[in-house]
């Protein structure tokens, strides 16, 4: 279980995490959503006691993570892959890591069979590729047979096998009880692996839920309607929760009712209908929607000519 | 936190002694361990043989001045003098090197309270100084006296002083390194913790020697360097500090170095 209670972070000037709180529960996936910028690398790190927060706290499986007696027992992390010492091979750098904590050398060994490394473990980290650098770091990550695991991006760089074995490797490590807590740019791949999210943007909170109920509340339902009476029809609907915009002549988006609401009420009223169709947002435009205001970088529209900023 | 959290190994607590051995495996796994010790030994024998033979097959031709300041403790030991500067520097990039490759992020993480990290540094890094520079300056004292006695310009290790002095100089290079890893810890970059020490060993003893010798004087025995240097001679200049004395000083200023890099590891984020 990791707790994040009322965080705030900067660096200088500039403010990386501002008053989070949020909770990581056992047993299953927890994805750690965010634009890049946003503050889950920070958040990451205020967690594991590298950086220390201007206010607020963080606590792990009960206590802050430097006061475990044993903390590679409690959380195994992957943190920016950039992580190891250059000039030392992937087997000691391991070596390294489980000797502070008397874990044995067949762990070590173990570790590096799972992860796929044995055949460059005596190589020198520094000429791994961003792939095995990844690896390693889970390896390093699960040294300790932790109760918790939190990862950094895990996927970056990965081939699609990798990626594949990173999704059920989180899954097992849930399913057998522990807290996994993994951070993400992408939606789509969250999806696909966790089932819990919390969502950042720019060091704020943005949303804490399921990712079912993510995906049902961040995409806008809405309704497209063609008729001859479209004019007609928005009026009858029209209401404080409901927009309409008309989209081209005899044609309207309306938002806050759903495709069977639309449509009985045009049947009531005797409207034709030619077309009715529900849209739905994809993953990553509900995702690009939440956090649109807080993006760190926009970039500008290609379509149309260039805009300052999208928001 | 459930019970379904499987196979999780009880009683690997992280202890002192493990940090140290990780240090020690992590020290023997970079090439630039190997060869900064290396160059130490060659330096520490080469030179003082060198020097030596130098004077040995000289010794006929040389001027009455020049055999009256003839030394040869200190000529056996000249190479202390560069040696100093490659346990230094190792020493700095014992801790520097983690923080260039990010591997500083992982050694806090294994040890989050990471004092216990730069003791370990300090315990292993010290020993195996102290253990290179041992066996290294016995060597070069035996040899370059072996090779002085060609002249019978030699001098015996029961001779007062000379054991204290060859043991000095371990101690001395010991001590170095350990300056060098707890400057490195302070400005934690290779480039600034090599500039840094070798400011303080190098740089410094000529500055302090523009000023009036009646300042200089009272300064010059209390600079690092020159303090250590007492412990390691048997011809003490006018100003110098008494042997034990001038190692205490130079360890002083080696705990000072460490306690600050204690007080800014505790304080800052990595």
């Amino acid at each position: 279980m990791i707790e994040v209670t009322k965080v705030t972070k900067r660096y200088g000037e500039k403010v990386a995490v501002s008053d989070l709180s949020f909770r990581v529960e056992p047993g299953v996936v927890t994805g750690f959503l965010g634009p890049n910028g946003s503050g889950k690398s920070t958040t990451m790190r205020l967690i594991l006691g590298l950086d220390a927060p201007n206010s607020g706290r963080t606590v792990v499986n009960g206590k802050p993570y430097r006061d475990h007696v044993a903390p590679l027992h409690e959380v195994g992390a992957l943190l920016e892959a950039r992580s190891v010492h250059t000039g030392r091979s992937a087997y000691n750098h391991l070596l390294a890591m489980a000797q502070t904590h008397g874990i044995g050398r067949r762990r070590v060994d173990e570790l590096i069979d799972l992860v796929g490394l044995s055949e460059v473990a005596d190589k020198r980290a520094g000429r791994f590729s961003l792939g095995m650098g990844q690896r390693l770091g889970i390896a390093s990550a699960l040294l300790g047979d932790p109760h918790t695991v939190m990862l950094d991006e895990p996927v970056n760089g990965l081939d699609p096998e990798g990626i594949q074995w990173v999704r059920k490797l989180l899954r097992k490590l849930a399913g057998e009880g522990r807290t996994v807590f993994v951070s993400s740019h992408l939606m789509s791949e969250m999806a696909l692996t966790a089932e819990h999210l919390i969502v950042i943007g720019r060091g704020r909170l943005i949303a804490d839920m399921s990712v079912d109920a993510f995906v049902q509340q961040a995409s806008k339902h809405s309704v497209h309607v063609r008729s001859p009476e479209a004019e007609r029809l928005g009026e009858l609907v029209a209401g404080p929760d409901v927009s309409v915009d008309p989209l081209e002549p005899s044609t309207v988006e309306i938002r806050g009712l759903s495709s069977e609401q639309v449509g009985t009420i045009a049947a009531q009223n005797g409207i034709v209908l030619y077309e009715l169709t529900a849209q739905r947002a994809s993953l990553e435009e509900a995702f690009m929607e939440l956090t649109r205001d807080s993006l760190e970088f926009h970039t500008s529209n290609v379509d149309s000519k260039p805009k300052v900023a999208l928001a | 936190m459930t019970a379904v959290t499987a196979g999780v190994t009880s009683g690997g607590r992280l202890t002192q002694r493990r940090i140290a051995l990780s240090e020690w495996t992590k020290l023997r796994s970079v090439r630039s361990t190997r060869w900064a010790l290396a160059a130490t030994l060659l330096l520490i024998i080469g030179i003082g043989i060198i020097a030596c033979a130098t004077f040995e097959s000289r010794w006929p031709h040389l001027s009455a001045s020049d055999r009256a300041n003839f030394d040869p403790l200190s000529t056996s030991l000249g190479g202390v003098n560069l040696a100093q500067l490659s346990l230094g520097v190792l020493g700095v990039l014992v801790i520097t090197a983690e923080y260039s490759t990010g591997m500083i992020r992982s050694t806090f993480s294994a040890v989050p309270k990471r004092l216990p990290a730069l003791w370990g540094k300090a315990l292993v890094f010290g020993a195996v100084a102290f253990g290179v520079s041992l066996p290294a300056i016995f060597i070069v004292f035996f040899a370059g006296q072996t090779i002085l006695s060609g002249q019978h310009i030699n001098i015996g290790i029961s001779h007062p002083g000379v054991l204290r002095a060859l043991v000095g100089a371990t101690l001395f290079l010991t001590v170095m390194g350990l300056f060098g890893l707890g400057l490195g810890a302070i400005v934690r970059s290779t480039a600034g913790g090599i500039a840094l020490l070798a400011a303080i060993v190098f740089v410094l003893p000529p500055i302090l020697d523009l000023l009036p010798s009646s300042i200089s004087n009272s300064i010059d025995p209390y600079l690092p360097s020159n303090a250590g240097r007492a412990v390691w001679t048997i011809n003490p200049g006018a100003h110098t500090l008494a042997p034990w004395t001038g190692l205490a000083v130079f360890s002083g200023y080696a705990a000072l170095s460490l306690a600050i890099a204690a007080a800014l590891l505790n304080r800052r984020d990595t």
